[in-house]
């Protein structure tokens, strides 16, 4: 009978834990993000205090929240998506989720890093690469184009994390490149030739630093976010920048899109802007590593200067919304 | 409910069926979800991705799995039972509460630790080692329970017939605990099926894999909600399985028949090795995460904790659990009631239906509530009641397993004595049965409030907006690799957790951990 107590208590908390919770809802502009908030979470703080108003933000995963966006439909509360990835607008973009964004904010980045349908656009870039761990791999042994990595020379040294959004936006790319079965021949080569399988990014660099692998498909500033936490004498594994192209040289971007509870949102088109602005995109250069897509902000210092990149493969990042092809060819061989 | 207590123990009242229906049917809610998702892909779509290869290795790697930590479980439950529950131990009170903190450990942290140590440790039995380690208290609490009260007779009759203390002791207390274990193992075995964390981690492809990544990509609802369907398929004839195991094994032996507590037993020789083996469970379920997380704490430069967050995240755990555990008892109530006190096909089949929502991965049980509630009930979008609503079609089967024992362990003589004294059925449920499963009823809350605390997906989806938990908080941190400035949640969420763990270690309410 001793344990009546602790469950009259639970029972309690159960009662005034709805009164706790009930404090949202009247924010004035209500973000999901898809970026981590370790790494947004500043730069929204920021934006808060600037515009004086009050922000609540939904951190999770991108794919994961617009699937959740694409549940919520028109009822959805959100105003603003703040995606990782291309390919998560562009579905969005698809389901007619978004709505049009100024001639202005479309206008601060290139063209190919925002959407044809003039309704997201890219806000920082990053680029596929080759990582590496030097103390088992020459540079100079590195192919300069990812297809080389279904040859023998490579079998089980090689790490993907196909479930990755960044992963499948990259094949997307090769199967809008290369066609279909270019891209199909690549990913069962690879299965063929061991390859390894991780569940994202972050892992296969901890593989990496580890010597579990010796080669791993990522994107560039995963490095960064490494070397602020370990401190960058204590990071060994290195980035190769594959020249332009090849779908291995993709340069993806992470952007913004208002969605239709945003739509009659000022503060929605403020933070569109904000996200574009020159400040903006140098915090994001420091913070987060990636490129600046906006003209006239300096890079980071240790990459290659992304016009040097040049686009990657030229891919309309539009296009690469077909993931649904990408995860019916990722399913038929198995991957996923 | 006015036959509650009355003599025709076959035909449950009417007005009982119907209330556990009812809560059965609202923890089948996702299942709903998963039959109009996948009717309107229609079968031609439907068909190729049900039979595929693929579908059928996940599968296979998904039972393998749950056998195995089943296995695993009775294999360190059983024997750590009967060690703190009959052997004379040195700090006895310890080693009963380190047999149930791997309760507190969530299976993400457990597989995070070993990979830290062990890199090498991926795929199958690495996968098969953490769950079985983290679940094995499911196993323990019940046995243990049964064991203090086990009749110790027949037990001494075999030793005057001659039997060594070994073969006696197993003989005589095997049958008795069996059917405490195995419900203990279902619970395992259910936990192993629905787990995403580990089997990620550890790299190991299985059916919530499966899932989980259907929606990732390209949200593919139709192919996830089909293999959900599959798993939940797979999840019932587990249930099944127990059911027909349990049948048996309960017309075999008498569980816990109420004999004179027998005191423990020195073990002699034994005990050094007796000792070794709690250490080492010990070691590998709580000793491997401490000193993972501390070595990452010591690597990292982003060690600051910003004690703010941590206890407003502590906070939001323990309340938004509280209350999961809640709404989850109120539901199980009326099941469990009808499981304990009645036999037949309506009241095992209701039963067997509040299991199916378990084995359903958080992801799936999330976006359904999101379906649900922005269609049936906007008021409750992201309101911490639909919350606590995925966590009670989560958790329901632990909490309807210890009413339901809580309730059989009510003497019918005691009720229908009440009854002749003159009170009524309904104040002889309210003042004799329930005051006497009460300890097993709170056990079965605290269960699930602690699995509550550790579940991550649905709470990342389903969590009033701007509401932070523990868990929410590891992920967000280790997602981008600041393992230094995670560890404080990941240490709390385990001490917070620790707790009810404790609560549900000490004599008297263990029982309800599990049935």
């Amino acid at each position: 009978m001793r344990i009546t107590r602790p469950l009259l208590g639970l029972t309690g908390l159960a009662l005034v834990s709805p009164l706790l919770a009930a404090c949202g809802g009247d924010a004035d502009l209500v973000i999901y993000s898809g970026r981590n908030e370790e790494l947004v979470g500043g730069i929204i703080e920021e934006f808060e205090e600037q515009e004086g108003i009050e922000v609540e933000v939904r951190y999770g995963d991108t794919a994961e929240l617009a699937a959740q966006v694409a549940e919520e439909g028109d009822s959805s509360p959100a105003d603003v998506f703040f995606s990782q990835d291309a390919g998560a607008l562009g579905l969005l973009s698809e389901e007619g989720l978004l709505t049009d964004l100024s001639e202005d904010d479309l206008g601060r980045v290139p063209e190919v890093y925002a959407s044809t349908e003039g309704d997201w656009v890219g806000v920082t870039g990053r680029v596929r690469v080759i990582a590496y761990d030097p103390d088992q791999v020459e540079e100079s042994e590195l192919p300069d184009d990812v297809a080389a990595f279904t040859e023998p020379e490579w079998r089980g040294r090689v790490a993907i994390a196909p479930t990755n959004a960044s992963f499948q936006t990259f094949i997307t790319a090769m199967r809008v490149n290369d066609g279909e079965e270019a891209a199909r021949a690549f990913l069962e080569g690879l299965i063929a030739n061991d390859v390894e399988i991780y569940e994202h990014n972050l892992a296969i660099l901890d593989a990496l630093e580890a010597g579990e692998v010796e080669v791993g498909l990522i994107n560039h500033y995963y490095l960064h976010e490494k070397k602020i936490e370990l401190g960058e004498e204590n990071v060994r594994t290195q980035l190769k920048f594959l020249p332009p192209g090849t779908a291995g040289a993709l340069v993806n971007v992470a952007g913004v899109g208002v969605l239709e509870g945003g739509s009659d949102n000022e503060h929605a088109d403020a933070f569109v802007e904000y996200l574009l602005s020159d400040e903006t995109q140098a915090e994001f250069v420091e913070v987060t590593g990636e490129y600046p897509l906006v003209d006239g902000v300096e890079p980071p210092a240790d990459v290659p200067p992304l016009e040097e990149l040049g686009g990657g493969t030229g891919i309309d990042l539009g296009e690469l919304s077909s993931l649904d092809e990408t995860v019916d060819l990722l399913t038929e061989v198995g991957l996923i | 409910m006015s036959t509650l207590a009355a003599h025709r123990p076959d035909r449950p009242p009417r007005l009982l069926v119907a209330v556990a229906l009812l809560c059965a049917a609202a923890a089948a809610c996702p299942i709903a979800y998963l039959a109009i998702r996948t009717a309107q892909a229609g079968w031609s779509d439907v068909r190729p991705l049900l039979l595929r290869d693929r579908t059928l290795e996940l599968g296979l790697n998904s039972l393998a799995l749950c056998g195995s930590v089943a296995l695993g479980s009775l294999v360190i439950g059983i024997p750590t039972a009967w060690l703190v529950t009959r052997a004379r131990l040195p700090w006895a009170g310890f080693w009963r509460v380190v047999a149930a903190l791997p309760l507190a450990m969530p299976s993400y942290v457990a597989a995070y630790a070993w990979l830290t140590f062990v890199p090498g440790l991926h795929g199958y039995w690495g996968t098969v080692l953490v769950l079985t380690l983290v679940s094995a208290p499911y196993v323990t609490l019940p046995v243990a329970a049964v064991l203090r009260r086990a009749d110790t007779d027949v037990e001494d009759v075999a030793r005057t017939l001659g039997m060594g203390p070994t073969r006696a002791a197993v003989a005589t207390l095997l049958p008795q605990v069996l059917p405490a274990a195995t419900a203990g193992a279902l619970l395992a075995a259910l936990y192993a099926l629905s787990d995403f964390g580990a089997p990620a981690l550890m790299r190991h492809q299985v059916f919530t894999y499966g899932i989980q990544h259907a929606y990732k990509i390209g949200f593919d609802r139709t192919l996830a909600a089909v293999m959900a369907l599959v798993l939940a398929a797979m999840a019932l004839a587990v249930v099944l399985g127990e059911r027909l195991f349990r049948g048996r094994a309960e017309r075999r032996g008498a569980s816990g028949s109420g004999g004179v507590p027998a005191p423990p037993r020195s073990l002699g020789r034994g005990l050094p090795v007796a000792l070794a083996l709690l250490g080492i469970v010990a070691v590998a379920t709580l000793g491997v995460p401490a000193a993972a997380l501390a070595v990452q704490s010591a690597e990292s430069l982003s060690t600051g904790v910003v004690w703010d967050e941590l206890g407003g995240a502590a906070a939001q755990t323990v309340a938004l659990s509280a209350a999961g555990a809640a709404l989850t008892v109120l539901l199980a109530l009326p099941i469990g009631i009808l499981a304990g006190r009645f036999r037949g096909r309506v009241a095992a089949s209701i039963e067997s239906a509040s299991y199916l929502g378990n084995a359903i991965p958080g992801i799936v049980v999330g976006l359904a509530l999101v379906f649900l509630t922005i269609n049936l009930l906007p008021g409750l979008y992201q309101t911490s009641v639909a919350l606590a609503a995925a966590y009670a079609v989560m958790f329901l089967p632990k909490a309807v397993g210890a009413v339901r024992t809580g309730v059989q362990q009510v003497p019918r003589d005691v009720e229908e004595a009440a009854r002749v004294l003159g009170r009524g059925p309904v104040r002889v449920w309210a003042t004799v049965t329930a005051r006497i499963a009460s300890p097993g009823i709170a056990a079965g809350a605290l269960l699930v409030m602690l699995t509550a605390m550790k579940e991550l997906p649905a709470t990342l989806m389903l969590r009033p907006i701007g509401v932070e938990t523990l868990a929410t908080e590891l992920w967000s941190k280790s997602a981008v690799g600041s393992y230094g400035a995670a560890a404080p949640y990941a240490v709390s969420l385990v001490l917070v957790a620790a707790l009810p763990a404790y609560l549900l270690s000490r004599p008297g309410t263990e029982r309800g951990a599990a049935s």
